[in-house]
C-alpha cells in the first residue's frame, strides 16, 4: 500500500512546527471545555420555552401562589369561627331553665332542636348540639351529677372551635355550682379546687403562623427539582436522541469535561429556580392577612439569604441525580417519566415533618432534604438553628451532592454511554 | 495520514471488526466500500479512538489512538454516522460550538466559520435556527462543524447517506478541494458509483475483514472484471463463501 518512508517523515517534520503552537490550544480547550459547554447548554435552554418556564415561573410560583390561597382560606375560616355568635341547637331545654338562662346571658343563641339531631351532626348542617333529658332534673334536685350530652362528630376540623366554646361554657357553670352548694353548706369552696391551672403559651406570634409554614420547606425543595429537570434531560438523554452526542465525543474536550459543564447548566437553572421561588414567597407573604390573628409570617431578607444558602446543595444533588437517572434512559420521553417518579422523594421528609414534628437530631440534620426541611422550619419560626446545625447540614448534602456529581461525571467516560442508542 | 494495523472488536461475542488493516495517506481520498453491516462504522469509530480496539492499533500522524486519543481527535474532523444538529442553535452557532470545543481562539473561529459558510454555500441558513433544514442542509451544517478547526484527517461516515443530486455533487467538490490541499480523507459508503468517483485508493470490507483493496483499476486487473460493480459482487461474494 501506498505512502513511502520518505514523505511519511516528511509529513511529521513539518507538523513538529505547528505542535507547540497546537500544545497550547489543546491545554486551554482540555482545562476549559467545560466552560463552552456550559456556555452552550445555558444559551441552548434560554431558548427553550418550556424548560425556561419550567425553571424560572410554573416551577418558583407554584409553590408561592398555592401557599397564599391556602394560608389565606385557613386564616379567613378561622377568624369565621372565633367572632361568629355562638348558636347551638338544644333538645329539651324546658328540663334545665337555669342552665338554659346561663347560656343565654352569656350570649348563646339557643335554638330548637332539629328533628333529626344525629342527621344534623352527620349532614354537618350543625356542629355540636345539646341533648338534656327529663333525667337532669331528677338528678340536679337530688344533688347527683346531672348528664348533659353533647352530640359531635370529633373528626370534623370545624367543630373544634364550637365544641372548645360551649365546654368552656358548661365547665363555668358546672363549677359555679359547685361552688354555691359548698357555701350553702359552710365549706370553703376553694376546697373543692385542689389544682389551679393556669396555662401559660410561650408560643411567639411567629411560631404559631409557622404551623402554616410547615410546608413550605416542600414547596422550595420541589423547585430545586424542577427547575433543571427539563436541562438535565435534554443534556443527557435528549442529546442522544437526537443524535449529536456522538459528534460531540469526537472533540478532543474530555468526557469528564463536557458531563461537567452540562452538570453546571442544570444546577444553575434548578439554583435560578430556587431563589425566584424564595423571592417569590418573601413577596407574597406579605399579602397574607396573617396581622388579624396576631401573626408574623415573614421571610426577612436575611432569612430568605439563609434559605437560599441551606437549599443550594440541594440544587446542585438534584442536578446530579437527575443527569444520572437520565443519561440511562433512551429517549427524553422515558427520562421524563423516571424524573416525575423522582419528583415524590423531596415530598417525603416535609410530610413527615407536618405529620409528626420532631427535634432535630444530628443524623436528621445530616440527611439531604431531612436537614433542609428541619432547618427551614426552624428559620421560618424566627428561629436561630445556630452555625454547627446549618455547617452540619450543609456538610452532609454536599457531600452527597459531590459523590453523585462525581459518579455522573464517571458515567460519561465510558464508552457504552456514548453508544448506546 | 492514518494507519490501522489487524483492528478487531468485538460486542458481546459477536465479531464486527476482524484483523482489518490499512493505510490511508495525506492528499488521497480512501474509500471503505462494503455492505450495510460489514463493519465500516466500527471501524470508523476506532479510528477516531471512541471504541478501543480489542486487537490491533491505529495510528493518526503517529500518534496512537489509545494512548493519545486526545492528541489524536485534535488532528481528526469527524462526520460520524450519527449527526444530529442543537435544533434551537442557528447554523453558525452549531459550528462555532465545536470550533470552541477544539479550541480555536475567537478570531481564528470567526476567520474559520466565514471560511466554511463560503465554500459550503452556507450564507442563506447561516443564521437560521437548524430545527426544519432539510437534509442536505443538516449535512452540510454538519461537515462544516466537523473540519472547523482545520483538521489533517477527516473521516466521513456515509457523507452521502439521504443526500440529492446536486447535494451529493456538491459533496464531491468538497472532498476534492480538500484532498487537493493535501489533506487525508477516509469516507465509508455501500454506493459502488459513489466510491469509485471519488476514492484513489477502495479499501473493500465485507463480514468485518477486508476483503480487497487498490485503486479501481487495480481491484479490476486482481479480479479479471472491467466492470467495478461485478468486481464488487464478486470480492464480497468469494468473501461470503469463505464463511
Amino acid at each position: 500500500m501506498g505512502g513511502s518512508p520518505g514523505t511519511a517523515i516528511g509529513t511529521r517534520v513539518e507538523q513538529q512546527s505547528v505542535d507547540t503552537e497546537q500544545e497550547m490550544v489543546m491545554q486551554a480547550s482540555t482545562r476549559f471545555g467545560w466552560w463552552t459547554v456550559f456556555v452552550k447548554e445555558v444559551r441552548e435552554n434560554l431558548r427553550d420555552r418550556r424548560a425556561l418556564g419550567m425553571a424560572l415561573l410554573y416551577g418558583p410560583l407554584f409553590g408561592p401562589v398555592l401557599f397564599a390561597v391556602m394560608t389565606a382560606f385557613i386564616v379567613g375560616k378561622q377568624n369565621e369561627d372565633a367572632e361568629k355568635s355562638l348558636s347551638i341547637p338544644v333538645i329539651g331545654a324546658e328540663h334545665a331553665p337555669n342552665l338554659i338562662g346561663f347560656l343565654r346571658q352569656q350570649g348563646v343563641t339557643i335554638k330548637a332542636a332539629p328533628a333529626d339531631p344525629e342527621g344534623a351532626i352527620r349532614a354537618q348542617d350543625e356542629d355540636v348540639i345539646v341533648r338534656l333529658t327529663p333525667a337532669f332534673g331528677e338528678a340536679w334536685r337530688a344533688g347527683e351529677p346531672a348528664k348533659v350530652d353533647l352530640l359531635l362528630d370529633e373528626s370534623r376540623q370545624t367543630t373544634r372551635a364550637t365544641l372548645g366554646r360551649i365546654r368552656a361554657l358548661l365547665d363555668a357553670y358546672s363549677g359555679q355550682i359547685a361552688a354555691l352548694r359548698l357555701q350553702v353548706r359552710g365549706i370553703d369552696p376553694q376546697l373543692g379546687r385542689p389544682l389551679l391551672i393556669a396555662r401559660h403559651d410561650l408560643s411567639t406570634a411567629r411560631s404559631r403562623g409557622a404551623t402554616l409554614l410547615a410546608m413550605l420547606p416542600y414547596f422550595l425543595i420541589l423547585c430545586a427539582f424542577l427547575g433543571g429537570m427539563y436541562l438535565a434531560i435534554d443534556a443527557t438523554a435528549g442529546e442522544r436522541e437526537r443524535q449529536s452526542l456522538e459528534p460531540l465525543m469526537t472533540t478532543p474536550v474530555a468526557p469528564g469535561q463536557i458531563m461537567t459543564g452540562k452538570l453546571a447548566a442544570t444546577f444553575v437553572f434548578a439554583a435560578a429556580s430556587v431563589v425566584t421561588c424564595i423571592i417569590a414567597f418573601a413577596i407574597g407573604l406579605k399579602f397574607v392577612p396573617t396581622n388579624d390573628l396576631g401573626f408574623d409570617l415573614d421571610l426577612s431578607p436575611l432569612t430568605a439569604l439563609a434559605v437560599m444558602a441551606l437549599l443550594m446543595p440541594i440544587a446542585l444533588l438534584a442536578a446530579a441525580v437527575q443527569t444520572i437517572i437520565a443519561s440511562f434512559a433512551r429517549s427524553f420521553r422515558e427520562a421524563q417519566t423516571y424524573l416525575q417518579f423522582l419528583m415524590i422523594i423531596p415530598a417525603i421528609p416535609s410530610l413527615m415533618l407536618v405529620i409528626n414534628p420532631i427535634k432535630p437530631l444530628a443524623w436528621m440534620l445530616a440527611t439531604p432534604l431531612l436537614g433542609q426541611s428541619l432547618l427551614i422550619n426552624q428559620l421560618a419560626r424566627g428561629d436561630a438553628p445556630g452555625l454547627a446545625a446549618f455547617a452540619l447540614c450543609t456538610a452532609g448534602t454536599l457531600l452527597a451532592a459531590l459523590a453523585a456529581s462525581a459518579l455522573a461525571v464517571r458515567l460519561y467516560s465510558s464508552e457504552r454511554l456514548a453508544l448506546a442508542v | 495520514m492514518i494507519i490501522a494495523t489487524n483492528l478487531s472488536r468485538s460486542f458481546g461475542g459477536v465479531s464486527a471488526v476482524r484483523d482489518v488493516s490499512f493505510h490511508a495517506a495525506d492528499g488521497r481520498i480512501t474509500g471503505l466500500l462494503g455492505p450495510n453491516g460489514a463493519g465500516k462504522t466500527t471501524t470508523l469509530r476506532m479510528l477516531y479512538a471512541l471504541l478501543k480496539p480489542d486487537t490491533g492499533t491505529v495510528q493518526v500522524d503517529g500518534l496512537d489512538t489509545v494512548q493519545d486519543p486526545v492528541g489524536v481527535r485534535r488532528r481528526l474532523g469527524v462526520l460520524p454516522d450519527a449527526r444530529g444538529l442543537y435544533k434551537r442553535l442557528s447554523a453558525r452557532e452549531n459550528i462555532e460550538y465545536f470550533g470552541r470545543l477544539q479550541g480555536l481562539d475567537d478570531a481564528t473561529l470567526k476567520a474559520r466559520t466565514d471560511a466554511l459558510v463560503q465554500a459550503l454555500d452556507l450564507r442563506d441558513i447561516e443564521h437560521r435556527r437548524t430545527e426544519g433544514f432539510s437534509q442536505g442542509q443538516r449535512v452540510k451544517t454538519a461537515i462544516a462543524r466537523a473540519v472547523v478547526h482545520d483538521p489533517q484527517n477527516i473521516l466521513l461516515d456515509e457523507p452521502t447517506n439521504g443526500l440529492d443530486v446536486m447535494a451529493t455533487r456538491a459533496m464531491r467538490g468538497f472532498l476534492r478541494e480538500l484532498r487537493a490541499q493535501g489533506r487525508c480523507i477516509v469516507f465509508s459508503s455501500h454506493i459502488m458509483q459513489e466510491v469509485a468517483a471519488l476514492c484513489d485508493h477502495i479499501v473493500v470490507v465485507a463480514g468485518g475483514r477486508v476483503v480487497a483493496s487498490g485503486t479501481a483499476d487495480e481491484l479490476r486487473a486482481q479480479t479479471g472484471e472491467s466492470n467495478l460493480e461485478d468486481v464488487f459482487v464478486k470480492v464480497i461474494g468469494s468473501g461470503e463463501g469463505l464463511m
